[in-house]
């Protein structure tokens, strides 16, 4: 490539940042109204550029695509590109981010910063998809906690500063583990670059520390450290409290973009990391991650049926969403894996549009108890049938988007253990329960409270917002095999190296896989 | 024979020179007429030398029959603490003018440190060191308490004389012993010894003491307690220079007197310098967290920053001295900024040091703020600042030397520490509205402030602006 547009598409956003912090000066209502239209601008360009990936991307090709490669520093070199399992989520950033923008529009407090901390992050969130240099993915990962940080800090709720120091340092704590277990790698196979890596044979060979036998050696360690990264910022149980917090006091445009795409982050690690470059870890410690899985589902299921607050409800069904993806990395086989990366993209569009549709409310009532709400299908029918569709998609109802994902990490499950497919299949009883439960006590009913009597449905920039989330969640529900095209090749070439590399470890992981199922 | 070593000298040379000639003119012109002349006079002579020592050949020469070396790693600490130096006595001067401080003594004093701080990265033999830090060390004690009427200005002074004094008294006690046990003071005979007879316990008591002392001087825990006093009771200006150029050279000296002097015994040394970053790491970033006052939580974050820097050291590689010199360099261009800051926080001409004073900054200065949020998560080592490949550096060092465990405590050290330097950016950016300061900032601080935050985010981009290269290559002498 001769333009190198994957950099382009990535750093558009922090030069609008730029130029728009050094241009706009002032907090006048023209400071405000232009921040907005260049925010929304920017993240348009971007979306229409990164549209040139997807056209130009091959997805035939195993490889990564659309590759760049110079000189960075310490050896460490600025390598980006993409495969078929990281296109999508590009895709799915650009796509969102201008909705997000959209969704912002009632901002009034700092909203010049408001939009600057946004571009920058979009900027760091395509990065962490597109680094190919391990060094450079760390950055950009870790990096992303200083716009959230402030999203969280500046513009929430009640409670923001707790929820922002505990988004921040909780995640930077998984986080630093893998830097170590990235500088060790570094040292073991003498390049941070990934394509290499994926390449090289980490030792497995089982050893002890201070009589604690460590099943899979050097890998399992490597593992624990780059879990202890991904399994925070998935979240997976019981790593996930930071998750309620600071969706609760996030802002609405924040709540999107922590559901929809920095949660997924997490699942991009284990299937970048994890999965290909610990195959024998990934072994032997899967029914551990299945374990992990099965109690978020089940778990914070029960937990999103008993709470009072709207996004504290669908931060927990996230927690339980992610579950399903975990569960299906994990699964090493075709169905579990397409299903993993499926539900990561149909969770991004499910969740968005559900905080969004809180956020709608909100800006409304200004609270989100669920109490203080009921009947508002006579006022909003609109509001109803948008909140409808999206609700049923986060319960799974076939034909939108939600079910292929539960449906195919389901499958996968049970080819790799039957009990693992039951107990999460459970959770997709208990996430009708609490959806229906919830759109029930929001919107069906007489309209008896008097604060919700002059209540308006939805304006036309919020429906706006809406149409692109339910063409999404529509197209993938009956046509899934847009995505599953995609991926299907690169997921396939991983799980190639993945048996292959376990079937050479041979005896060994048969051994150490009998150990740890004899448990 | 003289002549030759004389040359090899000359920067030495030409600064204790200018430092008495400057002193003298001080003198016969009168009572502090000419001290902000003299002032930049001598900061125009450190820039000069730092040039000067720059552009100088490459190549290690040793003069006095070792006993004062000029190699890569010497040429590499001078540029870093003369610049330190040169930046800080610049800054000074507002604060000295505003607080009737400015008396030609302080450039003069500065001046000499730097002869001794130079002195120090260079020496080749424990005399030399010991000259050279007393030097400095003589020099810091009077500029502590350079606000002779104030109370804490002269405790400051005093504490740090004394605990100063009682850390030279145990190098020189370990140097004694190391002298005892191996009959020579240079480096390269001490390390002859130890690689033909091994390390004697006597030898290794010595080395101990001879830490100790060393660990005094760059403010590493157990042996940090004089810091937070000295930072807070100083003079700011005098704060911000401490936190600096000596940090430089005392790190630089530890690390000659440990790779030149006793290279063959690092397994001896190792344990020892592990101890003393993990304490030093932990340290400063718990103790930091009840602070309030800004000046004692820089104290603070110098100690643990004083730790991570161990780590490269305690890698005891090449690539760990590397990092270390990284370390310093960055470390400095964040002082550099974060100081530039704390001299300007007033109300109403008073200065003011308690961190409550920043609650909702960002709206008062958007700018300023900004820059010192970026410093704060460069302390704190996250990408994509510098700070955070400081970090990785040293880490990386210690990973590949195999010391895993000391690697994973630093990491989790610089989490719990990230939460004291997010507390100033919480209350710069999400706190209440309280009185704003009302401190106006001098061109010099501006610019100070801008350029190292500046450096500090984009400078992972740009190759370092070399530094990297440079410390590779300076730390390679050492290895030779």
């Amino acid at each position: 490539m001769d333009i190198p547009l994957l950099s382009f598409v990535t750093f558009l956003p922090a030069l609008g940042a730029v130029a728009m912090g050094l241009l706009l000066r002032g907090n006048d209502e023209w400071a405000v109204r232009n921040s907005k239209r260049i925010a929304l601008f920017i993240t348009a360009v971007t979306f229409v550029l990164s549209l040139f990936i997807l056209a130009g991307f091959d997805p035939s090709d195993t490889g990564f695509q659309f590759v760049e490669d110079r000189d960075w520093i310490g050896g460490l070199r600025y390598r980006m590109g993409v495969d078929g399992i990281s296109v999508l989520f590009v895709m799915l950033t650009t796509v969102l981010m201008p909705l997000v923008i959209g969704a912002s529009w009632g901002v009034s407090h700092r909203v010049k910063e408001y939009m600057i901390a946004f571009l920058l992050l979009e900027t760091l969130m395509l990065g962490v998809f597109c680094a190919l240099d391990m060094i450079l993915f760390y950055l950009f990962f870790e990096a992303g906690l200083i716009p959230m940080f402030f999203i969280v800090g500046i513009w929430g709720g009640k409670d923001r500063v707790y929820a922002a120091f505990k988004f921040f340092l909780y995640t930077l704590l998984g986080s630093v583990l893998m830097l170590i277990a990235m500088m060790y790698m570094i040292a073991d196979a003498g390049t941070s670059d990934i394509v290499r890596l994926l390449a090289h044979e980490f030792s497995f060979s089982t050893f002890s520390i201070a009589g604690i036998e460590i099943v899979g050696g050097v890998q399992t360690l490597l593992w624990l450290a780059f879990f202890a990264s991904f399994a925070v910022k998935m979240p997976m149980w019981p790593v996930h409290t930071w998750l309620p917090d600071a969706h609760v006091q996030a802002p609405t445009a924040g709540s999107i973009v922590l559901a929809a795409i920095l949660l997924k982050m997490g699942g991009y690690g284990f299937l970048r990391f994890s999965l290909p470059m610990f195959p024998v870890a990934s072994d032997v410690m899967a029914n551990f991650v299945f374990a992990l899985s099965v109690i978020a589902i089940i778990y914070t299921s029960l937990v999103a049926l008993m709470q009072d607050d709207m996004k504290k409800l669908i931060a927990y069904s996230s927690v339980a969403h992610m579950g399903f993806v975990t569960m299906g990395i994990f699964t090493a086989n075709q169905q579990g894996v397409d299903g993993a990366i499926f539900q990561m993209i149909s969770h991004g569009f499910i969740s968005g549009a559900l905080f969004l549709a809180v956020g709608v409310i909100y800006d409304r009532m200004h609270t989100r108890e669920i109490n203080a709400f009921g009947g508002l299908v006579n006022r909003m029918p609109a509001f109803a049938l948008v909140f409808l569709l999206f609700t049923m998609a986060n319960v799974g109802l076939p034909g939108t988007s939600g079910f292929v994902g539960e449906f195919l990490t389901l499958s996968g499950a049970f080819q790799a253990n039957t009990w693992v497919a039951f107990g999460a299949a459970t959770g997709v009883i208990l996430s009708a329960g609490y959806a229906l439960w919830l759109y029930r006590r929001v919107v069906f009913g007489d309209l008896v409270k008097e604060s919700l009597s002059t209540i308006s449905d939805m304006d036309r920039r919020e429906k706006l917002l809406f149409v692109p989330l339910v063409f999404f969640t529509l197209l993938l529900g009956v046509y899934p095999s847009l995505v599953t095209d995609i991926i299907g090749p690169s997921v396939e070439a991983l799980l190639d190296s993945y048996n292959f590399a376990l079937a050479s470890a041979g005896t060994l992981a048969e051994s150490t896989q009998q150990m740890t199922t004899g448990h | 024979m003289l002549s030759e070593d004389l040359t090899i000298v000359l920067p030495e040379l030409l600064l204790a020179g200018f430092a008495m000639i400057s002193l003298m003119f001080g003198v016969f012109a009168g009572k502090d007429k000419q001290a902000e002349l003299i002032l930049y006079a001598t900061v125009g002579v450190l820039a000069l030398l730092a040039v000067m020592v720059g552009t100088s050949a490459e190549g290690t020469y040793i003069a006095f029959n070792g006993a004062f070396i000029d190699d890569g790693f010497a040429r590499f600490c001078k540029v870093t603490l003369l610049l330190a130096a040169a930046i800080m006595l610049l800054l000074s001067r507002e604060y000295l003018i505003r607080n009737a401080l400015m008396k030609f003594e302080f450039p003069v004093l500065i001046a000499l440190a730097s002869v001794g701080m130079m002195m120090m990265v260079s020496a080749g033999d424990l005399m030399s060191l010991y000259m050279g830090l007393e030097l400095q060390s003589l020099a810091l004690y009077v500029v502590a308490s350079f606000r002779r009427d104030s109370l804490r200005s002269t405790e400051a002074g005093l504490k740090y004389f004394v605990l100063g004094a009682l850390s030279s008294g145990l190098l020189l006690y370990g140097a004694s012993l190391v002298y005892g046990y191996t009959g020579t003071t240079v480096f390269a005979g001490i390390s002859s010894v130890i690689v033909d007879e091994g390390v004697s316990m006597g030898l290794l008591i010595g080395l101990v003491f001879l830490t100790t002392g060393l660990a005094f001087k760059i403010s590493a825990a157990p042996f940090h307690m004089w810091t937070p006093d000295v930072y807070e009771g100083s003079p700011t200006p005098v704060t911000a220079f401490f936190a600096t150029a000596p940090k430089v050279a005392a790190a630089g000296m530890f690390a000659r007197v440990m790779l030149d002097g006793f290279g063959a015994a690092v397994a001896d040394w190792q344990q020892i310098l592990t101890f003393l970053a993990i304490l030093s790491m932990f340290i400063g970033s718990v103790a930091a967290i009840g602070q309030t006052n800004i000046k004692r939580l820089m104290a603070y974050s110098s100690i643990g920053h004083m730790g991570f820097a161990l780590v490269g050291l305690a890698a005891g590689t090449q690539a760990g001295v590397a990092a270390l010199l990284i370390y310093l360099a960055i470390y400095v261009v964040m002082n550099v900024g974060t100081f530039a800051f704390i001299m300007n926080m007033e109300r109403d001409g008073r200065p003011i040091t308690d961190i409550s004073a920043l609650n909702q900054y960002s709206s008062v200065a958007p700018g300023r703020a900004l820059a010192l949020a970026i410093l704060m998560f460069s302390l704190a080592g996250i990408p994509p600042m510098l700070g955070f490949f400081s970090k990785y550096y040293v880490f990386s060092a210690a990973v590949d030397a195999g010391l895993i465990p000391l690697a994973v405590l630093g990491v989790i050290a610089s989490v719990i520490g990230a939460f004291y330097y997010l507390r100033i950016v919480k209350l710069m950016y999400f706190g209440e509205d309280v009185d704003p300061l009302t401190g106006r900032m001098p061109l010099t601080h501006g610019v100070a402030l801008t350029v190292s935050a500046v450096v500090l985010l984009l400078g992972s981009f740009v190759q370092m602006f070399g530094v990297e290269t440079l410390a590779v290559e300076a730390a390679a002498s050492l290895f030779n």
